[in-house]
Order: C-alpha cells, then structure tokens, then sequence
C-alpha cells in the first residue's frame, strides 16, 4: 500500500494530516499489519490534552494490546465513534479511518514529523 | 534479534508456512506461524468448515515396558487402568503437591505402551520427570520421540470430510478421544479425534519427512469446503472459548486440578499417584480459590495478569483474556476467591487502572451443537 503524501508519519507508526490547526491522526497501514485484527480502540474523551509523544490511547487486536501515541500536542476535538462498532476499519482502510481530531497547540511541530517518502525508507 | 531467531527450533513445516506467507512468532522455543490470513478470519473458518494447524512443536514421549502402566498410573492423575487400547485421555502430570508441572493426553498404543503428548514448552522437563518417577518403578522405558512425529490437527466441522478422502481409515468410526492408525496422503499415521478447540475434529502424527505432503493433501481435500491454514493465535482464541486450561497461564506449578476446576481429572479412586495424598487434603479442607470464566459487561479487553478486583481490592488474576471472534465478547479466565465463583457473581477487572465491570460465567463459553 501506498503511503498518502498529504499527511505526516511518526516512528511510532501513526499518521497525522494536518489542516487550518487540526490534525486527523490514525495509524499507518504498516501499523495495523503488525497488530493484526483490531478489536478494540480506547481513545480520550472530547476536551482532554495530549503531549506529543505520550500515549493517548490503547488499540487491541485479538492477540495483543499496544499504545498509541500522539504525533504532536494538543486538544482532542473528536473521536471516531464509529470505530465503537466497527474497529476492523483500521484494518480495512487505515488511511482513511482517523480515530482522533486535535487542535495542535503547535503547528510548526509538524516539521519534526516524517513525509511518505522518509516513513517509507523508515519501514525499509 | 538475528541470534535468538537462529536458536528457535523449527518444525518440517517451516518451510511451507514460510513460502505461504505466515506471520512467524517465537513460542516455546519455536519458530511457529502466528497468523496465515488473520486470527478472526481462521477462528470463524474452524467453527465454520475447518482448519488445518501445524502442531508439530507439541511433545511425545512413550513409556513402555512390563511397568509401564503402574509407571503412567504413577506420574499421571488420572485412571489409566480405565484407558482402553486405542483411546485417549486428558490428565495432569502433577508436583508432590498435587499441583500442575503440565498437563497432557495419555494414548494408550498397546497393553504395555503409551503416548503422553506434552507441552512444547515442558518436553524436556516433563522427561526428565517422568524417566526419574519410572525408574523407581521398574521394569520400563521411557524415551522422548517428539522428533519422531509431526502432528498436523484438522479442527472444525468440515474435519472429517476434509480428512476421510485422504485415508483407508474409517473416521466416523473413531470415537471422541479414540484413534485409529491409518494412511494418510500415503504417509503412514496414528489419526486420534482429539483437538485443542471445542470442534470434531482430528490430529495426525505422521512421520516428519511426510509433513508438507499431508499439509498440503489436507488443504487441497478442503479447499472446496472453506477450509484454511491456521496459525496458534487462532488456536488460542478457540481453545479459550471452548473453556480449555493453557498450562503456564491457566493451571500451573501453583495450582491443582482441583483449583482449576478439573477434579473429574482426578483418578480418586487408584491406588496412588504423585500428588494424592496433598489433592486429598485439599479436598477435605475445601478449596479457596477456583478457577471462574468471566465474561465483560462493559467495553474493554481482559488480559493475562490483569487483577480481579471485588470491592475495590484486588482478590485474583486473570490468567487468560480475549475478545472472542466467533462469540464476539470479550471473556476470560480467572482465579478468584470460592465465595465469588458461582456463575452470576458481578466481578470486576482492572484493565491497566481502568475497573471493568464483568460477571462469572459458565465454562464452557461455547459448546458445539451435538453432531
């Protein structure tokens, strides 16, 4: 699968697609091929913080539980609710399922971020 | 990373998964497939049609010999002297203690011969076990042939339509934990109805250099059918759905058949066994704790090591979780408390600081319809 250009790409293997300060942030198809079937996403609730670098959330597959972690910093504005009922959307689709939207308190932080091309030499 | 990877034994189906595309993982020692098309889509596939799954990493170890029934009746809880030739049984290998070093199914090949299937991760301290209680008794051998066997398991409804057009051997005539000796693709086999997953089904140890050629002759003969390669992430979801204990999570060193549920295990009415006399005492004192199935109320996953807790102190652990793909609830298993281990007790499961609510639940938490 194709990794968009018109987004940014963490180490952490999430991805973020910022827009007029507001971010989408899900996790990158190289992500969900490692966890395998999701079952469950636990994200915050509308209104909480979260810190560049520190897990916001929990995703399980049916074998395992791993962290996500927030590509930048910021207020969370949204969650995908229907990742509730239908959390195989991040198998089926990962780059078009977002789980968060965040206000980004920096949207210079970006820069710090990986494009296509570099999360691509990342996954070697 | 590159040097542990080399340590990891592997099965004489390695190679196949490898050139099918599934997803490796280091188990007990072994280089094994976790996953070939994902673990809900085989899951669904073995309650469904069939699986086919390489369990080759399982042990076998074979006592033999004028004393090789009071040497099995010996290191074995359960009654072998009710084990007719030709049939199974599920038993537990137990410490002085009465608790689990692992537990295991007992063949019985001939009137003086028997099969222990073990654990992967137990073979070599399972052996040495065995061969130290079994010189004491006398007059039998005990020796380690898990090199010599593959074990290739075809679970599921469509188990034995898969398997019967590739073997002489008439199936339908094998009962449940009974097995028979037969063809199999041409590879001479012991086929035993037996399995880790709540489904009919069969497990076939052939000789290992005939591995590939029945893997493949079971896949073809079900294709048709729905049925699929199958990896252990499946084989775990499956086993714990259908109730069954996972030594080194569910039953261990620390705890007894009783403990866990299994006293029907217990062979209490021969002579002796390692561990009688402490199951007997439990058995008068009562147990305290008890291994419960549970089933979650509110969103969330149990794990493995999670803390049950009942009135906010923790009072047991979770010894094994997962959502379930066929049942699709997120269950597991627990010790807890004998008070709080009838069905219907509310229960509660700290899921990494997060209090879940659940309920104890009958095991198993699913039970095939009658075939």
């Amino acid at each position: 699968m194709a990794y968009p250009a018109d987004r940014r790409y963490s180490k952490d293997h999430e991805w973020i697609r910022l827009s007029e300060g507001v971010a989408e942030v899900g996790i990158t198809d190289f992500a969900q091929q490692q966890l395998g079937d999701v079952v469950f996403v636990d994200l915050p609730a509308p209104g909480a913080t979260v810190t560049a670098g520190t897990a916001f959330g929990t995703i399980e597959s049916v074998k395992a539980v791993s962290e996500l972690f927030a590509p930048m910093s910021g207020t969370i504005l949204e969650v995908n609710t229907a990742l509730k009922d239908h959390p195989e959307h991040v198998n089926s689709a990962p780059h078009d399922t977002w789980m968060v939207r965040v206000r980004v308190s920096d949207p210079a932080g970006a820069e710090g971020l990986l494009d296509a091309a570099q999360y691509e030499a990342l996954l070697g | 990373m590159t040097d542990a990877v080399t340590a990891l034994r592997t099965t004489p189906l390695h190679a196949r998964h490898r050139a099918s595309g599934a997803r490796m993982t280091p188990f007990a020692g072994w280089d094994m497939p976790v996953e070939y098309s994902g673990i809900t889509q085989e899951h669904m596939a073995v309650r469904t049609a069939a699986g086919v799954f390489d369990v080759s990493h399982m042990g076998q170890i074979e006592v033999a010999g004028k004393g090789a029934l009071a040497a099995v009746q010996r290191i074995s809880c359960n009654d072998a002297s009710r084990l007719e030739l030709g049939h199974a049984q599920y038993s537990g290998l137990l410490s002085p203690e009465g608790t689990f070093l692992d537990d295991l199914v007992v063949y019985r090949l001939g009137p003086s011969h028997f099969m222990l299937v073990v654990n992967a991760a137990n073979v070599a301290a399972d052996y040495a076990w065995i061969a130290e209680q079994a010189a004491a008794v006398g007059d039998v051998a005990v020796v380690d042939s898990s090199s010599r066997y593959a074990l290739i398991a075809v679970q599921g409804p469509a188990a034995l339509d898969t398997l019967q057009p590739l073997t002489g051997a008439h199936l339908s005539g094998v009962p449940y934990y009974g097995f028979t000796y037969g063809e199999v693709a041409n590879a001479r086999a012991l086929i035993s109805r037996t399995g880790y997953t709540g489904e009919d089904g069969f497990e076939v140890f052939v000789p290992p250099n005939t591995a590939d050629k029945v893997w493949q002759a079971l896949l073809q003969s079900g294709a048709d059918q729905g049925v699929i390669a199958c990896g252990l992430g499946a084989r775990d979801t499956l086993r714990l759905e259908a109730g069954m204990r996972l030594h080194g999570q569910d039953i261990d060193a620390t705890t007894t058949p009783l403990d866990a549920g299994l006293g029907w295990i217990v062979g209490w009415t021969k002579p002796s066994f390692i561990g009688a006399e402490a199951l007997a005492a439990q058995k008068a004192a009562g147990t305290t704790r008890r291994l419960v199935g549970f089933e979650l109320t509110d969103r969330g996953i149990a794990r493995h090591g999670h803390a049950v807790v009942h009135n906010g102190a923790p009072v047991g652990l979770v010894t094994s979780g997962t959502q379930t793909p066929f049942l699709k609830k997120a269950v597991g298993m627990a010790y807890v408390p004998q008070q709080l281990s009838a069905a219907g007790t509310p229960l509660e499961i700290d899921i990494r600081g997060r209090i879940t609510p659940g309920v104890v639940t009958p095991l198993p938490f699913y039970k095939r319809r009658a075939s």
